[in-house]
């Protein structure tokens, strides 16, 4: 058990320093991310003062901790659908992932987070403090809702890489996933809150939403960190996120699996 | 050439030393077929079709065939990755598929085309990782690092991200990757494919100390000629997914003909040179009016400087090179030779 820890915890550790190789495109992503973030703040904060100050219960400090949030998320969530696995997969080097004694899934999973983790730092830390300075942003009342919006955070990273291994995992059956791939872009940002927060959806919007594991990725954590609940509504998310964890989780070994069955290495 | 050279497929013949003790690759009529779109219509290929082979502890087996013959295809089977549609295999007395996990703590395979490096961290970070996820004991992990490192001289390189190594660098780096937890079988899949006279040689001999060392049993597929000569005492050639040949590699040269060719340029025209009666070589053909002529002479029964001599003894000669089998060339006559025995006519089952 001590072992496997060990090796997970490495494959995490690798992923952190792979991503903390390549800066210049952490800076431009960065650069990407701000951009966009002064243009939510134009639209969304110009809609709450329209509104008299309030749209669908978010005030201005609110709208701000969700716009920075989220964009701060970028870097760590995955909302483009493609991904290593996919690449691997499709150029046979996955051949090398099945010779480890490792679970494939997992170490896959884990070494996504990893890289996810780091774009916190280039990526995340800045926006917030571009957030905190130029607009002003609201935190949780309590520390409990802080921790708790931390842990709800990791487990939207997790819950992302997790998702985008299961869009990849359709490498197995189709040789060529981006189509795949482009319908998980279009609809899983939205769905996850990315544009505007998913309460102001329209109500059966919103419960599509909530259908769909896109919301674990962004809105929840966001929800938690930028106070719009108590203790009770942030454990009342965790455990939705819990959910959708076992879910995508699940599926990806049940795919992995079942594809493994179908795999052809690709390319000799 | 002989009745005998012509009888393929002679497993467990006299020439091959009977592997003893343990086996450590065993396959039944195993086959691999593929389904190949063409537009709409869809065509079932054979890459490996009733493959019965068995290898021992020990043993240092060469695979050989032709490009699209079905090589990577049973080993990808015998390691687990491909699911065979036919037939059974066991690796290391496990069940490649079910037991992947198992069994890859047990085989150490090297894709030559592939790297189990992470290509954004130094080589020492990539061997780290392989040795928590081989579970090795910190001391083993680092006395098994030190030997590699030294062995392979990999000190130089060892800071490096993998991105920024050569070909042959990488490919050592690799060979340590597979060979860090002391597995009992390694499968190198064109390991040498690239790379320059001293990198393979330097390669070829590390692969034998290991061997000599640790008794490793060692699969390879390689396109040179080379590799085998000095890395296996086995031959296992393999024709559109069939078993064609199995026996030892002296036993191949003399199914195939793989005779080694002087190639001689005259000062003068000449008629075919004929030298049999003096030395063991035999006229190949001429060109250009008898100016330059091909001789080919079985390197175990004479040596090239013996033809060479035969042959100014009748002519003079301006200038000479000697032409190694090359491995295509032995598998093409060895397939010409089993489909069309000149006098042995069903010798090769199918």
């Amino acid at each position: 058990m001590r072992v496997t820890v060990r090796v997970y915890w490495l494959l995490l550790a690798a992923g952190f320093r792979r991503q903390a190789t390549y800066r210049l495109a952490a800076l431009s992503g960065l650069v990407t991310n701000v951009t966009f973030g002064l243009l939510k703040v134009a639209v969304l904060l110009g809609a709450v003062r329209a509104a008299g100050g309030e749209v669908g219960g978010y005030d201005v400090a609110q709208m701000s901790t969700y716009i920075w949030l989220s964009q701060a998320m970028l870097g760590s969530v995955n909302f483009w659908g493609a991904s290593e696995f996919a690449e691997r997969i499709k150029d046979g080097q996955v051949a090398v992932d099945f010779l480890r004694p490792l679970d494939v899934q997992a170490a896959t999973v884990t070494v996504e987070v990893g890289q996810g983790l780091f774009a916190f730092l280039p990526r995340g830390v800045p926006q917030l403090a571009i957030g905190g300075l130029v607009v002003g942003m609201t935190w949780p009342r309590s520390v409990v809702l802080v921790v708790l919006g931390v842990v709800s955070l990791l487990m939207a990273v997790v819950i992302s890489a997790a998702t985008v291994y299961l869009v990849a995992t359709a490498g197995f059956w189709l040789v060529e996933t981006r189509g795949v791939q482009l319908v998980y872009m279009v609809a899983s940002g939205f769905l996850a809150g990315l544009f505007v927060p998913i309460s102001l959806f329209p109500r059966w919007l919103e419960l599509v939403a909530q259908a769909t594991p896109c919301p674990s990725m962004l809105m929840y954590p966001v929800t938690i960190l930028a106070d719009r609940v108590d203790v009770a509504g942030a454990c009342v998310l965790l455990a939705v996120q819990g959910f959708w964890l076992v879910v995508v989780g699940g599926a990806g070994q049940v795919l992995t699996r079942a594809g493994r069955r179908r795999l052809e290495i690709q390319g000799g | 050439m002989s009745a005998e050279g012509l009888l393929p497929r002679a497993r467990g013949s006299a020439e091959v030393p009977a592997a003893t003790g343990e086996t450590v690759v065993e396959t039944v009529g195993l086959t691999r077929r593929f389904t190949v779109r063409e537009g709409v219509r869809r065509r079932q290929v054979s890459a490996v079709e009733d493959l019965t082979v068995r290898i021992g502890a020990g043993e240092a087996v060469g695979y050989i065939g032709a490009n699209g013959a079905g090589k990577s295809t049973t080993i990808k089977m015998l390691a687990g990755i491909l699911v065979p549609t036919a037939g059974t295999v066991r690796t290391c007395g496990l069940r490649p598929v079910k037991d992947r996990r198992r069994l890859a703590r047990q085989i150490g395979v090297v894709f030559g085309q592939r790297s189990q490096l992470w290509w954004d961290l130094p080589v020492w970070e990539s061997l780290r990782i392989l040795a928590a996820i081989h579970a090795l004991p910190a001391a083993r992990r680092r006395a098994r690092t030190d030997e590699l490192v030294e062995r392979l001289e990999m000190a130089e390189f060892w800071s490096v991200p993998v991105r920024q190594l050569s070909l042959g660098q990488r490919m050592r780096a690799e060979i340590a990757a597979a060979l860090l937890h002391s597995p009992r079988l390694v499968i190198l899949d064109e390991p040498t494919i690239g790379l320059d006279v001293l990198s393979k040689q330097r390669l070829r001999e590390f692969l034998v100390e290991e061997r000599a060392a640790y008794g490793t049993t060692l699969l390879l597929t390689t396109h040179d000629m080379g590799d085998v000569a000095r890395l296996c005492e086995r031959v296992l050639v393999i024709d559109h997914g069939r078993l064609a040949f199995d026996g030892a590699l002296a036993g191949l040269a003399g199914a195939a003909g793989a005779d080694r060719v002087l190639v001689v340029d005259l000062a003068e025209p000449a008629a075919d040179l004929e030298v049999a009666g003096v030395v063991a070589a035999r006229h190949l053909g001429s060109e250009g009016r008898g100016l330059r002529q091909r001789l080919a002479f079985d390197a175990e029964a004479t040596t090239a400087a013996r033809v060479l001599a035969a042959v100014s003894a009748l002519v003079e000669v301006v200038d000479f090179r000697v032409e190694e089998p090359d491995i295509e060339d032995v598998v093409r006559r060895l397939y010409a030779a089993t489909r069309h025995p000149p006098d042995a006519p069903a010798a090769r089952r199918s």
